[in-house]
Parts: structure tokens; sequence; C-alpha cells
């Protein structure tokens, strides 16, 4: 069982890492078949993009006009992100998006990271098997879980709250997994010494093992929070009041709320998207390192 | 414990080492408390949210519990009686393997050819990676939005797109025929991103030697790609594979944004069945017996996994 969820990009091996330009090979004429290629393979995978963001720009008589055009009669404009931004409830679901999945994130890493240590490290008695339960759970699917954690939160009077939509999500054995393999690595003299100079678990906790793990610590937090911020099911089921719902459960309600309003809806896709795909632009270099080191074993 | 613990005072003796103040017993229970210190966050949160809700949920499918918590009563596995001569259920059970048999060969083959590609090193790598990787970013309602527009029978470029080639229109999502080739197409558009990521990453750690020895023994670009790249990608495909069948085994958010199960049902998955007899239907305890006939799947297509990939790594 563990043998079919153990990455081996994060086991023993060092972590592969896509360097920021892969080898130069030298330019050759079959290159331009290739190119033509991928260009037209590009075109195709923004294609959804852009008609959404072009839809986005007109106006709903042109949005819904037949036959469907790329330049509308009446011109461009932004009415329908107006419209959403001032009428709809999606400034209230980025904020319940942040909010959830800064603090998801936030304790994922801190326990998981704590735990990591203690299965690293410390010999403590039962450690072998919560270990053992605790990489067999990796097999465990979330959408399993829902009516059971549903009751659960109903006894916990739950239902409609930040906590309820945050709780069951901070457990991530694969990141204890993660985490525990790359803290085996760290060498241990330093700790050590540390050690025997009087410094207690804690401290040489936060102050050596963390400091030099911040790549990693990195990694698994863009994994969790994107994992966080995309989630629907759980959000969609523990939710129903509008004003605490997250923007994909929100998105979710657009389409009864608008109506046929198809600029506005792809609007607010656009600015769902939006987010991500920013945070992507400035941080492409650590987010395809996390995803290519905790990938494995994230899924 | 004790024999230990003499056996050490002794060689401690011998060795004229005095350690007075430690004796191996209170070090090691130490240890033990510190162990379980670092671990009780997560070990409680673990035992809340996952251990209880398996356990608690195995204790519901063996009852007649609705979501008014009435008349609930335990009725033994008769709820698994039911679903195995529920039409509905293998229905959903059979669109979930039919999904995950569609989606799993194109994301590893499309995955595939677009990392092979990026990696002939053209200009504009950050433009190309942007491209391919960026959906994998959305959530899936982003998604669902995006191609319920495309997939639109009056004003969606899709069949715009055909009408140019003279194609009559589809009425994609509706059409039993298309809405689950449709969804796979979105869902591929979606991931592909994840994995061609990892075959980059692995495209990039084989070694440049193998390909000069190769083309010093006159092996033309074609043969290389297929006598040194494909096998060395191996260990990654075996892994997308596992992954990516795994993935697709647990769809539910696509389908139910873009088709709602529909049409007639033909593209509702297992996921969708159990959050349909839980949240629609109220009928908390089958649903929690549906959900263990889809854990059964998830184990017993991992052992499968688990033999193939055992068998893979002894030859």
């Amino acid at each position: 069982m563990t043998q079919t969820l153990t990455p081996p990009a994060s086991s023993d091996t060092p972590p592969r890492i896509i360097s920021a330009r892969p080898r130069r090979k030298p330019f050759r004429p079959s290159s331009v078949v290739a190119v033509v290629i991928l260009a037209v393979l590009a075109i195709i995978w923004l294609l959804p993009f852009a008609w959404a963001f072009v839809t986005s720009l007109k106006s709903e008589t042109d949005a819904g006009a037949v036959p469907v055009t790329w330049f509308p009669e009446g011109g461009f404009s932004f009415d329908a992100y107006t419209k959403v931004l001032t009428e709809g409830n999606i400034p209230q679901w980025a904020f319940n998006s942040i909010l959830t999945s800064v603090v998801i994130t936030v304790i994922t890493v801190v326990i998981s990271a704590l735990a990591g240590y203690a299965f690293s490290r410390i010999d403590f008695t039962g450690k072998k098997v919560l270990f053992f339960v605790i990489i067999a759970s990796i097999i465990v699917p979330p959408q399993m879980l829902i009516v059971p954690l549903f009751y659960q939160m109903l006894a916990f009077d739950m239902i409609d709250t930040y906590w309820g939509i945050i709780l069951p999500q901070i457990i991530a054995p694969a990141m204890v997994f993660i985490l525990k393999k790359f803290f085996d690595q760290v060498p241990i003299e330093l700790e050590e010494a540390a050690r025997v100079d009087g410094a207690s678990r804690l401290r040489v906790f936060t102050q050596i093992v963390l400091p030099l793990s911040r790549p990693i610590l990195a990694a698994v937090s863009i994994f969790v929070f994107i994992a966080a911020w995309n989630n629907f099911l759980w959000p969609f089921i523990v939710v129903n009041d509008s004003s605490l719902m997250t923007l994909p459960v929100g998105l979710q309600t657009i389409e009864s709320a608008f109506g046929v309003q198809y600029a506005q809806n792809m609007a607010s896709a656009i600015l769902a998207a939006l987010p991500l795909i920013i945070v992507f632009l400035f941080f492409q270099r650590q987010i395809i390192k996390g995803v290519a080191t905790t990938g494995f074993g994230g899924q | 414990m004790t024999t230990a613990a003499q056996l050490n005072r002794r060689t401690a003796a011998l060795d004229g080492l005095a350690k007075p103040a430690k004796t191996p017993l209170s070090s090691k229970r130490r240890d033990s408390l510190h162990g379980w210190a670092f671990a009780a966050p997560f070990v409680i949160a673990f035992l809340l949210f996952l251990i209880w809700p398996v356990i608690f949920g195995f204790y519901q499918s063996l009852t007649s519990q609705s979501i008014t918590g009435a008349n609930s009563e335990l009725i033994g596995f008769a709820n698994y009686a039911e679903a195995f001569g529920d039409v509905e259920m293998w229905r959903s059970l059979g669109n979930t393997l039919w999904f995950t048999v569609l989606s799993t060969i194109p994301l590893v083959v499309v995955a595939l050819v677009l990392a092979l590609l990026v990696n002939l090193g053209l200009p504009g790598q950050w433009l190309w990676r942007l491209s391919f990787f960026m959906p994998f970013l959305l959530a899936s309602t982003v998604v669902s939005l995006f191609w319920v527009w495309m997939y639109n029978p009056q004003l969606g470029l899709i069949n715009d797109i055909l009408s140019t080639f003279g194609l009559p229109a589809v009425d994609w999502l509706q059409d039993q025929n298309t809405a689950m080739i449709a969804i796979v197409i979105a869902t591929v558009w979606w991931t592909a991103g994840f994995n061609f990521l990892l075959y980059l990453a692995a495209l990039q750690n084989i070694p440049e030697q193998q390909y000069e020895a190769a083309a010093l023994d006159g092996a033309g670009k074609w043969r290389q790609l297929f006598s040194i790249t494909i096998p060395n990608l191996a260990p990654t495909t075996i892994l997308i594979l596992i992954l990516q069948v795994l993935a697709s085994l647990k769809v539910f958010d696509q389908i139910y944004q873009m088709t709602a199960g529909g049409p007639g049902g033909s593209t509702r998955s297992i996921v969708e069945y159990v959050y349909e007899t839980g949240f629609t239907a109220y009928r908390l305890g089958y649903a929690s017996a549906v959900a263990y006939v889809f854990f059964a799947l998830i184990i017993i297509v991992s052992l499968i996994q688990l033999r193939i990939s055992a068998r893979k790594g002894a030859s």
C-alpha cells in the first residue's frame, strides 16, 4: 500500500528540480516543425481563456448574439466586471477563500512539520505503528468521508462556519511523509551539538531544523495552499450561507443568481482565476519546483 | 528493560565513565514524551477528522440513518445488500471506470508529447510552461464555467469552429453520446499540465551522455526517442499512471458542475452518487454504504497497482 503511494521524487534521491532554462540545444531547421506544433497546441490551450476573456468584455446583448464573434458590434467594456464586483458576492467569497486557505496552510504545515520531525528524529513508543497507520491512511479518499464528516460538523455545531471549512482540511498524511523524508536527510551533527549544549528539542527544531528546511516548507505550503484554494466538494457540503462560501463554491451558484448573463459569468470566472494566475506569474519557479518535489505525494 | 539497564550500567562502570544523572531508561522515557508531544497536534487532528469519520462512516453504513436522525437503527449489512442490487449504483460505478479509462490515456500521452516538445529547448520556455500548466491552477468551478461556455450549442466557440468546416452543431453536454467525451476533453485541458511538469522534470534528469553515445553509434533522433528517452521515463510513466487512475476514480467536481450527472445519469460518478444519496435523498446510512463500496474499489485498484509495480520493479 505504502509502496504504491511512495513518491520516489521525494524519497532517498534529492528532489528533482526543473531548472529555469533547460539545456539549450543547437537550433535546427527541423525545430521549425516543432515550433509550429507547439504553437498550435499552446493556442488550443489558451483558447478557453481567451474566449472567456473576450466574452467578459462584451455587453450581455453581444455575448448572447448569434453568430458568434470575437469582435462585438458594441465594442469592449468592463461593465460586466463592475457589475459583478459591486452587485455580487465575489469580494466576500474571495476574502473567505483567502482566509480559509491561509489558515489551512499554516496549520497543516505546522502540525505536519512537527509530526514529521518526531518521526524522523525522536524514538518514541508506538512510533512505528503510528507511522504505518498515517502512511496507510493516504489511501483513504477524502470524498468517502463527506457523510460522516458532515454529521460530525453538525455535532460540533460547525455547519456554516469557517472552522467547519478549515478543520477537516488540515490533515495531510502525505505531507508528513514528505517532511519526514526531508528531515531524514538533514545532517544530524548540528542538532546533536546544540543538544549537548543544552538546547531543548523545540529550540533545536525551530532554530536549526526549520531554517534549513525553507525550500521544502515553501514547496509543501504552495501545494497545500493550491489544494485548499481550489477545494470544491467539502466547502460545498459544509456551507449553505452565501456569505460564507469560498470562491469555487460561490461561483457554482452564480448561474442561478445572474441567470443567462454570459458576460457576467465569464467576468466572475476570470476574476476567480486571476489571483492564482498572478501568484503563478510571480512565483513560477517556486511553484513548478513545489509541484515537482511534492507532486507525487500530494495527490 | 532491567537487564539492558544493568548491562549498560556495567559497561559504563567498566569504562570508568560516570554518568549518574541520566540512566538509559529515563532518557528513553523523555524521548517518548518529546516524540508524542511533537506528534500530538497532528495525531489529534488525524484521529478526529480522519480515523473517526472512517470508523463512524462504517457504523453509519450499518444503520438506516437519515439526515433528521429519526428512525435510525442498526440494520446490519442491509444497506450493502441493497447497494449490490442497485442498478444506479452499478451504473455510476461503470461511469466512473469509463471516465478513468477515457481520461487516463490522453492525460499520460498528451502530457508526454507536450513535455517532449517543450524539452526540445525552443525559445519562449516560460510561455510554453505557462500555457500548459496554468489551467491546473484553476478551481474546478472556473474550468466548468469556461467549458460549459465553450460547449454552448448556439453560442459556444466549439460549434462555431465546427460550422466553419461545414460540420453540424452538437449539443455536447446534453447528448448521451458526447457528454462524457466533452467532460474528458475539459479534464485533459485542466490537469494535463501537472503530468506535463512531472515529465519535464524527469526528462531533464536523463544523462546527456546517453544521447551522445547513441549519436556516435549513428542512432537518429527518432531512434533515440524510443530507445533512450521513453525507457528512461518508464518509472515516471508508471507513477503518473498510478496517480492518474486513482485521481480519475475520485472524479466529482467537473462532472457535477458541467452536467450534474446527466443526461439521464450517463455521466454520474460514484462520488456523485454518494453525494446525492446522502444530501439530496437524505439517506445518510445508505450513502455511507455506497461510500464504502467506493473505498473498496480504491483499495482493490491500489492492490492491483502494487502487484504490477512490484513485478515491474523485480524484473
